[in-house]
Order: structure tokens, then sequence, then C-alpha cells
């Protein structure tokens, strides 16, 4: 028996809405498949299954907002019969007291669904007066009652008031976005150590493969710097697992696999940091690919949990209408941000002459808990060295 | 066709002894006074004496000649002036009416129809005027119900007259003037169901037999405040209808309870106990209750007022448990 | 292939690649990348529209050429025609 929960999807993510429901009660699911839509303050995100089997139960219904743990649905293995959706069990308060042989056909009593045990709570706020009804919505909207005045009953806080209160936390889109940034932001820069290094990277070899390789292409099948870029550092983090890795519970958690998080904006302001998988396995095509349809789906709003849960390191492109140099703010848990700066030519001094040459700047804001500024150093050195064979990448 | 509670009672009673032989009433005055109420006048001149059968001042002993009349086959109908008096046949009541199917193991039926009035509000005074119906309702074995509406004084009767168990209707003093819409019967009547009778969304006021005017009333008032109860009428003591009640509640998000009764060891102590079982987590105050003062009802009308519920004090209790919160609700 | 017939397919595709713009709105004179807060890989994926719609595969290295819509028209018009390859290229990117 599985439990298909609400899933985090970005460390600043405390609660999302269901918003629709893909697959139903008695459905076969199997590993990756899309089954639900939640709605975050980052946009609407399509949430995959990580078990095969029947869709047994349905515990939250399209349009409730729960916290981010949440018990979502059960996943069976198809040997009970699917109960029909939203039918638990009934309630003992019902139990206890049924009239006696109701003859006018008096169901029981159901219980509130939105009654149903959350996985992580706010810590109940004894010695706030609230109402049951308040502490309930303030649960699942993950409303703090500490910080509300009430206006019911002898000052009670009530409904209207934590949902005022959720109001003032939500605005719109943008700006509920730019408040989970400024959380995830505010976290990163109090919590983790940083420590930043940079170098410039001659791009002569790549720029020449690149030129090379887009010419013989039609447009469709063109690379992009961002792609050898991402490559590369792929390839330099299988000798510097500290830096592709999280930090959790004062220690080092390596990852298995490099999925780079990239740093995407967002017409009209705001950014995901949607996942590029196993980048150190793929051809460079295939990242192209991947990249393209990863930006796609980020402005499109139609990213998956996956796109945006797995990243395990991230990368800053400023592509080529940037500034010259980025000292990013790592992404917690993670415990690096490599940022690339806009290509440019510069003169650059080649067997003691001077040279104009396509250059960026590479750098690394990291954790100093998980690394340090040697190894940071010698990681940055890799990068440099893998982009001088760009036939390698 | 609008007439009277009383009126309505009176048709109920006259169309039950056309329609069937095994019915009769019986009790304190219904034959040559009419009914100490005036319901069942006229009846002794067209139905005869066997039919309608004035009996001793002994309410132990007429309702347990119901009892035994209807273990026998009839359809007793029987009047007790008040409840106040009525505690003389709750021997009866509980030990032999409520009891009976039960104790022979479902061999005897008890078709009992009682008919009593109840409240305050006549300057009839304490022995006259409790509203006890709660006791009643605390019994299991029978059914009791509680007219609100001329309506209901019509329909019930015939509904409780084909019920297998004994149904005991409580009739308000202060509703028979009360005139009324009576409609034709609409199928067979939900006898044990709950009614809203004014919708509302801010606070559930529940309420039965004569409080529900006076809860009515107070959504009246409150109206004009922004304020929009519901009203709901419970109809059905025993059984309460439990699925509409906490329906409400959690729409409303309030609740208060307007029982005539007292309130300790109240009708609206075990209301508000369902609330808190079944909604606790949809109430947004605590469950207010509007009941008598726990005195014996005063025989002075300033008094006898001061100590029954009124419209007023049911718009407090709603104003108390929504305090400033609406007047958000009531500008949106 | 006329002017106005290029413009359309030049307009459709910038509209392919950033949804919900308007080509009301867009400006004929304007660098397209400047009004549109077009990255790079929005840049790319105009040009792979332009090669769907007018069977015209920009190369590179006249990437400057499409900076602004009429010069888009400019571009398009004359290799469309079959004229010389265009000469005086700039260099990628705005």
């Amino acid at each position: 028996m599985g439990e298909f929960r609400m899933p985090t999807l970005g460390a600043d993510m405390v609660a999302g809405t269901l918003t629709e429901w893909y697959k139903h009660p008695g459905d076969v699911v199997n590993r990756g498949d899309i089954i639900a839509a939640v709605d975050t303050d980052k946009g609407s995100i399509d949430v995959e299954v990580f078990e095969d089997g029947v869709l047994e139960r349905v515990v939250v219904e399209e349009g409730q907002k729960v916290p981010v743990g949440t018990l979502l649905a059960v996943i069976g293995s198809g040997a009970g019969a699917p109960a029909p959706a939203a039918a638990p069990s009934p309630p003992a308060a019902a139990a206890q007291v049924p009239p006696p042989t109701p003859p006018s056909a008096a169901a029981p009593a159901a219980p509130s669904p939105s009654a149903a045990p959350t996985a992580a709570p706010l810590p109940p706020a004894h010695g706030v007066r609230a109402s049951p009804l308040a502490r309930r919505l303030a649960a699942d909207l993950r409303v703090d009652l500490t910080g509300i005045t009430g206006s019911g009953p002898g000052g009670a806080i009530v409904k209207e008031d934590v949902e005022a209160a959720a109001a003032r936390g939500g605005g719109d889109r943008s700006a509920r976005m730019r408040r989970a940034i400024a959380a995830a932001m505010a976290k990163s820069n109090r919590e983790i150590p940083h420590f930043y290094l940079a170098t410039t990277i001659d791009l002569g070899a790549a720029s020449a493969w690149l030129a090379q390789w887009n010419a013989a292409h039609p447009p469709a099948e063109r690379l992009l710097p961002a792609v050898l870029l991402l490559k590369a550092t792929a390839l330099a983090l299988l000798e510097f697992p500290e830096l592709n890795a999280r930090w959790e519970q004062e220690s080092l958690q390596p990852a298995a696999e490099v999925h780079i998080g990239m740093v995407t904006s967002l017409r009209g302001g705001g950014l995901v940091i949607p996942a590029v998988h196993q980048v150190n396995r793929r051809t460079l095509p295939e990242l192209m690919r991947e990249v393209r349809e990863l930006v796609q789906r980020a402005r499109s709003g139609t990213l998956r949990s996956s796109d945006l849960t797995d990243g395990t390191v991230t990368v800053t492109s400023l592509g080529d209408r940037g500034a010259d140099a980025v000292f990013g703010v790592i992404y917690p848990p993670q415990t690096a941000l490599i940022g690339f700066g806009t290509p440019a030519e510069r003169p650059w001094v080649v067997a003691g002459q001077v040279v104009p040459r396509q250059v960026v700047t590479a750098s690394l804001a990291a954790d100093h808990r998980a690394s340090d500024g040697h190894r940071g150093g010698m990681f940055l050195a890799t990068i440099a060295r893998l982009l001088q064979q760009p036939e390698g990448l | 066709m609008r007439m009277t509670y009383r009126e309505a009672l009176r048709t109920a009673l006259t169309e039950a002894l056309s329609a069937d032989p095994r019915v009769f009433l019986m009790g304190e005055d219904v034959g040559r006074y009419g009914g100490a109420y005036a319901a069942s006048k006229g009846l002794l001149e067209q139905f005869g004496p066997d039919r309608v059968r004035d009996t001793p001042l002994s309410e132990s002993a007429f309702v347990g000649a119901g009892i035994g009349a209807a273990l026998g086959g009839m359809r007793p109908i029987v009047e007790v002036m008040t409840v106040n008096f009525s505690l003389l046949a709750l021997d009866q009541v509980v030990n032999s009416a409520a009891t009976l199917r039960h104790m022979s193991g479902g061999q005897l039926s008890v078709p009992l129809v009682v008919r009593m009035a109840t409240g305050g509000g006549r300057q009839v005074a304490a022995q006259h005027s409790h509203s006890l119906e709660g006791w009643y309702a605390h019994v299991p074995g029978i059914r009791v119900v509680a007219p609100a509406t001329a309506h209901d004084a019509r329909w019930m009767l015939p509904a409780a007259l084909r019920e297998p168990d004994p149904v005991f209707i409580f009739e308000h003093a202060m509703l028979y003037p009360e005139e009324g819409e009576v409609g034709e019967e609409p199928g067979p009547l939900p006898l044990f169901a709950a009614a809203i009778r004014r919708p509302g969304r801010d606070v559930t006021v529940i309420a039965h037999g004569g409080s529900v005017g006076k809860a009515l009333a107070a959504a009246e008032q409150l109206a004009t405040e922004g304020i929009e109860a519901e009203v709901l009428d419970l109809r059905s003591l025993r059984p309460l209808d439990d699925a509409t009640i906490l329906e409400s509640v959690r729409r409303c998000h309030r609740a208060v309870v307007v029982d005539e009764g007292w309130r300790s060891g109240s009708l609206s102590a075990e209301i508000a106990s369902r609330i808190s079982e079944g909604a606790f987590f949809e109430l947004d105050a605590p469950v207010a209750r509007v009941c008598s003062a726990e005195v014996p009802i005063p025989y002075p009308k300033h008094l006898e007022d001061t100590a029954l519920p009124q419209p007023d004090g049911i718009c407090a209790a709603v104003r108390g448990v929504l305090q400033p919160a609406q007047a958000a609700g009531a500008k949106a | 292939m006329t002017r106005e017939e290029i413009r359309a397919a030049v307009l459709d595709a910038i509209v392919a690649v950033v949804p919900g713009t308007r080509q009301s709105d867009i400006k004929d004179e304007t660098p397209i990348r400047d009004q549109l807060d077009m990255d790079s890989m929005d840049f790319i994926n105009f040009v792979v529209e332009l090669d769907e719609r007018l069977a015209v595969a920009v190369p590179e290295s006249d990437y400057g050429r499409l900076a602004t819509v009429n010069g888009c028209i400019e571009y398009l018009a004359r290799t469309l025609a079959g004229g010389p390859p265009p000469v005086g290229s700039g260099p990628a990117g705005s």
C-alpha cells in the first residue's frame, strides 16, 4: 500500500492546492505517470506518482489547499476493490449518537473531508483564542495564528480573520512568487555560509566548435553555448561530489545523479528552477532538446513535480544579454550554485600575444560547511579544462 | 388555506375520527367543554360519547387506559391538558408505553397518540407553564414531535396515527390562536425531519414549537442589521434530525439553540453536544443557548416575559456569536 | 512572396515564441529581443519558426540581421528572392 502525498516542489513550498485529479479511484497508475495537478506559488505543477499500482482512494478533493506531506491518495496493489472517491470511514460521533431507528432515512452525518489529519501541521497555537474552524483553516493554509488579531467573540480568531491573513499572504501570482523566492533566498543567506570563487574561461575552442556545428545543422538542431556549459559543469561535478549534494541534518549527502537545476527567468518577472536530468549522461543534442522543452514548460506553466524536485545543484547562466559575472545564492539544501556570465570577446594572452578571444566568467557559490575554497577552485579549473575540448563533451 | 393552529388541530381530529373507527379521543374536558384549548369543540356532538370521552382527573388512569386500548387494537388519541399534569402519567409512559415493544420481543405494539399543551406565556403560573418536552425526548421507545405551524398541526396528527409506536405531540399553548397557511397533505408527511423555516448563512438558530416564531422574529430584526440567520425548526425532538442540523451548522459555522426548557440537562444541551460531536471543526464560535431562566415560570407578566426566551434575547445571542466578525460579512 | 506576407510570417513566428504577444504591439524598428525580453533560447526558437514557415535556414552568422522586424523582412525578402547571399552580416546577437 503506497501513500501519495503533497510533494515539496521547492524548499520554499509549504502548501499546495490540489487543482485536478487526472486519475480516479480504480485507475491503474505506473511510476512516472502524471496523476494530479497542484497549484503552488510558482505555478501549476503536474505531479507524478512514484510507484506502480492502482489508485485506491482519493483523500484530498480538488480545490483543497493542504500542507506539504499531506496524504493525497492511497495507491494499492489493486488486490482490494477500489473504494469510491472520498468515502472516509464513518465518524465516531455519528456512530455514537444515531437517532433511534431513524424513519426519515436521515443519513449518518458525513465527516467533513477537510478534517482529515494533516501530516505536517503547524505546532498547535496553545493559549491563542481561536475557533475550531479557524484553527483547522489555519492549519490547512499554513497561517500562523499567533500573528493574527481576532475579531470574533471575546477577541477570538475566527474563519474570516484567518482568510484575511491568508489573503494578505496571498495576492497575485507574481507577488506570491516574489515572496516564495524571498523566503528561500533569505533562508539560504541566513543559514548557508557561502563562499565565492570566479574564473575567466577561454571559450575560443568551444565557440569555434559550436559555430562549426551550427553551420552544419538546420536551426532546429543548433546548439546554444549554455548547453556546453551545462555538460562541462556536470562532468566536473562527478569529480567534486561535495558540490553535487545536499547539506541536511549537519551532514553532507552526495547525490547519486547529476540533475542540474537551471535557473529560468519568466517573462514578467520571477524565476523557476526546473531540473535537467542526468546531464552527465546526455549528448549535447539531447541536452539542447531537454533544455528547450523545460524552458517551454516553465514558461507555459506546465512543469512536472520531478522538474522542480529533482535538482541536485543549480546553474544560472546569464545568456548573451546579461552581466559579466554572477555570484548566486545557493538554493537550499543544495551545496553549490554555478554561475556563467555573458560570453564576450576580450583581450586574451596566448603564447605571449594579446589576441581577441571569446571568454566567459564562471563563478561558484558554495556552502562552506560542505566544501572549501581549494576544492572549489579546482572545480572551476576542471570546467575550464573540459571546455577546451568541446568535441569531448 | 389559512386557519388557526386550533382549527388545524380540530380539522385533523375530525378527519381522524371520520376516517378510522378505531380512533377515539379521550382526556379531561375534551367532550362537553370542547377541550381546555377548544381543539375538540363540537366533536362530542359530531361523534358521540363513545368516541369523544371525558375522563376523570387522573392522568395516570386515562393515559394507562389509552395504552391498554392501543394494545387492544384501537388507535386512541389521548389529550393531556398540560405537560405539567402529564407527570402523573410518567410511570405509564416510561414503564409501559415506551417499554412494551422491547420487553415483548416485538410482539406488542402501542400505537398511541398523546397530545398535550406545553410552554408558558399565558400567565397561568408555574404549575401550568413549563416546557418539559425535553424530558420525554430523553426516553427511548417513544417518539416526540412539536408542531410549530398550523400546517404541521394539521398534518402531524395523521402521520402520528400511522406510527406503530407511541407518539407524543407537544402543542405550545401560545400557538393555538396563531393563524397560518395549511396546504394539502404533501404525501406522507416526514414526521421526524427538521425543516429550514428561513434560510441564512451567518448562524443557525435552532428552535422548536413556540420558539420557532420567536426565532423568525429575531431573524427578521437581525436581517436589518445585515445578519442572515438561518432558522431551523426541529419538528421532531425524538429522534433528532442530526443530518439536517449538522448540515446547516457546517454551512453557517455558528449555532444558537433556543429552548423554552431550562438550560441544565436540557434538550438544548443535547443539541449543542451533537453539534460539538459532529461539526466541531466547522464551528467558528462556541454554540450559544437561549433557554428559560432557571426558575419556576413566574405569574406576573413582566417576570414571565423575562423568564422565557424572547426575540431580543435571541438577537443578543446571535450577535454574541458573531460579534464584529459579522460586520465585515455584512459589508461584503 | 510579398513583403506583407513575409511580415505576417515574422510576426506569427514571434507570437509562437512569445505567447501572449499581440502583433499590433510589436514595433518594426525596435530590436525584437529588447521589446519582448527574449533570451537566447527564445531567439533560436524564433529562427526555427522562421525556418518552418519560410524554409529559410538563417545561418548563425546572420542572426544579427534579424534584430528588428524590418531587418527580418529585408533579409528574408532578399533571401527568398534568390538574391546573392547577404553580405556584411553582423556578429551573432544584438
